[in-house]
């Protein structure tokens, strides 16, 4: 069996991952997969203690930040359409005005 | 019976009739106003006599109430709400109440037609208030409430018609001198509890008792404190300076604030602590000196005033100046006798002149009257009893007070003699222009043919014919019975040094006096009207000094007003408009903007610093979170104390 903390090794690499991701990358779109890298990575914690404990509640957790993701992913790709077409550019730097 | 006075019904009565005719007044019709306004001192006056019945009958005086509620406690300082009794509190209350009532039945008559009757009928209702308050009150700051409170309803009553830039400028200059001797009276307070550790007179006197040897000293400052503050109520040298100016209050107002009942306030604080001032004989000359300076110095400056408000004004304070006279010479009970004989016949002068000049439609200058014996009959004939009273002809009122004072002053050894023969400059000089006043408004042929002068009401007159009554017959009672009478709270009246024989001819010589005062009068003002003026010709320099009034308002206003002025204007424009306020501005912007300045880094726009703030954020949290901090911190010395171990 693969002791526990692997998994949650795994899971804070691709946290950690996700963050350094979004910090640094300039493009929009990689910064929005980061975050999906995060979100993954907190799944897998989620699904490693579920298991652990022989307790639903994480799977059910899972299945919900899945759903918050996917409609995040609709609306959050959306808006980087509309950025595009008002700014030409997905370089997050360019980005710093509340207003176009 | 139970023999409960219920004491405390004097002051508040007057203060009902206050909050109902100040808060209603306005919508009330006039009639209601009045019987309001008429009943609360007339009910005050019955208790004052139910008090008075009481102790004629039995009633063992000093007589005390003390509200089971005390005032003020704090550490070792206990100050009672407390009412006291005593045979000076009951002469001084029957005075104010009494007159008080005649006062407020003149008005209905003098005020019937002003905008104001009902604020006029508050104010003086008010006034009743704090002088009972002021007469009854049985400690040092309780009697400061009164003394306080009546300078407010001064303040009110000379400023009533405020439209008038004068009676507003005059509240202010009585409010404001007055509060110079007030810082005297709180000094004295101050002093009193340091040394006494009280400010209850009866607990002042016991420990003065308990004491025969303790003299002079701070019980000198205490009183010369204390006198600082009699000065400027009773308008005396150096602070007598608003009394002439409040005439321009309503003529009631003059005679019962600032003739009858609050300026004697002085006199009466004297009195009620004369156990200190007995203890001192450097503050009694001083007491005595400002009585007898005040006293002549204003009775000159009464010769050639021409307003008839104003001569009475002066006369007043010159009286006053009698009175201290008295206190400075340990006579309390004479000058508490002439405070009443005069409470009479100056409140019957001021009535009077007020019924002159209601019935000249608001003349008040002696040159433009004259001639008013036929059309004021009963004003005139009051009037004359006034004058003869207050110039000491017997067997008026003021022969007897006034002798009774100028008797002791003579039995004073040498400096005494100085003193009385001052007091009997001023007799001649007070009959001289108490007769000139006379001459110049009732005799002779009018000097404003135009009026035509009409008599006064008999709610008028009717308090004028009472108070001639008194001012006839009130010293009857005679100044050995009265101080008798007193002798329990002022002190005995020593004239074992003199002798039936002198007092005689003292009195023949004071009645001469006033003789020739009369004399010189009717020289000046009926038999050769252009005497006056060839004498004010003749003496330039001398006239020109008392009309200006020996130039002391003038002088007060270039050594003090000014400079002060100067200073406060400065502070204001420099310390409080551009230090203070402007300062303030500058820095609450500068804090504003600088802080903007800093915080405005954090809000960018920038996605990834916000997200790295965001992530520094939550690894603080972690950080906090999972480092063991009891143990971090136990191990460098520091200890949590939980839950008490």
């Amino acid at each position: 069996m693969i002791p526990l903390s692997w998994y949650l090794l795994l899971s804070a690499t691709l946290f950690s991952l996700g963050v350094v991701g979004f910090l640094i990358k300039r493009n929009l779109i990689t910064v929005f997969m980061s975050i999906e890298l995060m979100l993954n990575g907190v799944n897998l914690s989620f699904v490693t203690f579920a298991h652990q404990w022989h307790l639903v509640k994480g799977q059910i957790f899972v299945f919900f930040v899945m759903v918050v993701a996917a409609a995040e992913a609709a609306v959050g790709l959306a808006i980087i359409i509309a950025v595009f077409r008002a700014r030409s550019t997905l370089a997050v730097d360019r980005i710093d005005l509340m207003k176009l | 019976m139970n023999g409960y006075l219920h004491l405390w019904l004097i002051p508040l009565l007057p203060f009902a009739g206050f909050l109902i005719n100040g808060i209603l007044g306005r919508r009330l019709p006039k009639a209601l106003v009045s019987t309001v306004a008429l009943l609360a001192p007339l009910a005050s006056f019955a208790v004052v006599l139910n008090a008075a019945r009481a102790a004629t009958s039995g009633l063992a005086l000093p007589y005390a109430e003390i509200c089971p509620v005390g005032w003020i406690n704090a550490g070792m300082l206990h100050i009672d709400f407390s009412f006291v009794l005593d045979q000076l509190s009951l002469v001084m209350l029957l005075v104010v109440t009494g007159v008080g009532f005649l006062i407020h039945i003149y008005s209905v008559g003098y005020m019937h037609d002003d905008e104001g009757y009902a604020r006029y009928f508050s104010y003086l209702n008010l006034f009743l208030f704090f002088m009972t308050v002021l007469v009854l009150a049985g400690n040092a700051l309780l009697m400061f409430v009164g003394w306080e409170g009546v300078g407010l309803a001064s303040y009110l009553l000379i400023g009533f018609w405020y439209q008038k830039t004068v009676a507003a400028e005059a509240g202010k200059k009585a409010f404001i001198v007055n509060r110079i001797g007030d810082f005297g009276f709180l000094i004295g307070m101050f002093l009193l509890l340091a040394n006494f550790g009280t400010l209850t007179f009866s607990e002042i006197a016991d420990k003065l008792a308990a004491n025969p040897a303790w003299s002079g000293g701070v019980l000198t400052s205490i009183a010369l404190c204390l006198l600082l503050g009699a000065t400027g109520k009773s308008a005396q040298l150096p602070l007598y300076i608003w009394l002439p100016d409040a005439m321009e209050g309503p003529t009631p107002v003059s005679a019962l604030i600032h003739a009858a009942t609050m300026v004697t306030a002085g006199v009466y604080m004297i009195a009620r602590t004369h156990a200190l001032y007995d203890r001192s004989p450097f503050a009694l000359s001083v007491v005595a000196i400002i009585g007898a300076a005040t006293a002549i110095f204003a009775a000159t400056i009464g010769l050639v005033q021409n307003d008839i408000k104003r001569v009475l004004a002066y006369s007043t304070i010159s009286q006053l100046g009698y009175m201290f006279l008295g206190c400075g010479v340990a006579a309390y009970s004479a000058a508490i006798f002439h405070l009443m004989t005069h409470a009479f016949f100056k409140a019957l002068l001021f009535l009077a002149a007020g019924s002159v000049i209601h019935g000249m439609g608001g003349v008040q200058d002696l040159r433009k009257l004259g001639g008013l014996r036929k059309h004021l009959p009963v004003t005139f004939w009051t009037m004359t009893a006034a004058v003869f009273a207050i110039a000491g002809f017997f067997p008026f009122a003021g022969f007897f007070s006034k002798d009774a004072i100028l008797y002791a002053a003579f039995l004073q050894g040498n400096s005494g003699k100085v003193l009385w023969f001052v007091g009997l400059v001023t007799a001649l000089l007070t009959s001289f222009y108490m007769f000139r006043l006379w001459y110049l408004t009732f005799m002779g042929k009018s000097r404003s043919p135009e009026v035509h002068p009409h008599e006064s009401p008999w709610s008028m007159l009717g308090p004028l014919v009472i108070l001639a009554l008194f001012s006839i017959g009130g010293g009857w009672i005679g100044i050995e019975r009265f101080a008798a009478y007193l002798a329990p709270s002022t002190g005995p009246l020593s004239l074992e040094t003199g002798s039936a024989h002198l007092e005689l001819v003292l009195s023949i010589l004071a009645v001469a006096v006033a003789l020739l005062g009369w004399f010189i009068a009717d020289r000046f003002y009926r038999q050769r009207p252009e005497a006056p003026a060839r004498l004010a010709a003749a003496v330039p320099a001398g006239y020109s000094v008392l009309a200006h009034k020996y130039w002391v308002d003038e002088f007060y206003g270039a050594v003090i007003v000014k400079p002060l002025m100067a200073v406060s204007k400065f502070v204001l424009e420099w310390v409080v408009e551009v230090a203070i306020l402007g300062g303030l501005a500058w820095l609450l912007g500068g804090i504003a903007t600088f802080t903007g300045a800093i915080l405005q880094r954090w809000q960018s726009g920038n996605l990834r610093s916000y997200a790295a703030w965001l992530a520094a954020g939550a690894a603080a949290l972690l950080l906090f979170a999972l480092v063991p901090w009891t143990t971090v911190l136990a191990n460098v010395g520091i200890h949590f104390n939980v839950a008490g171990h």
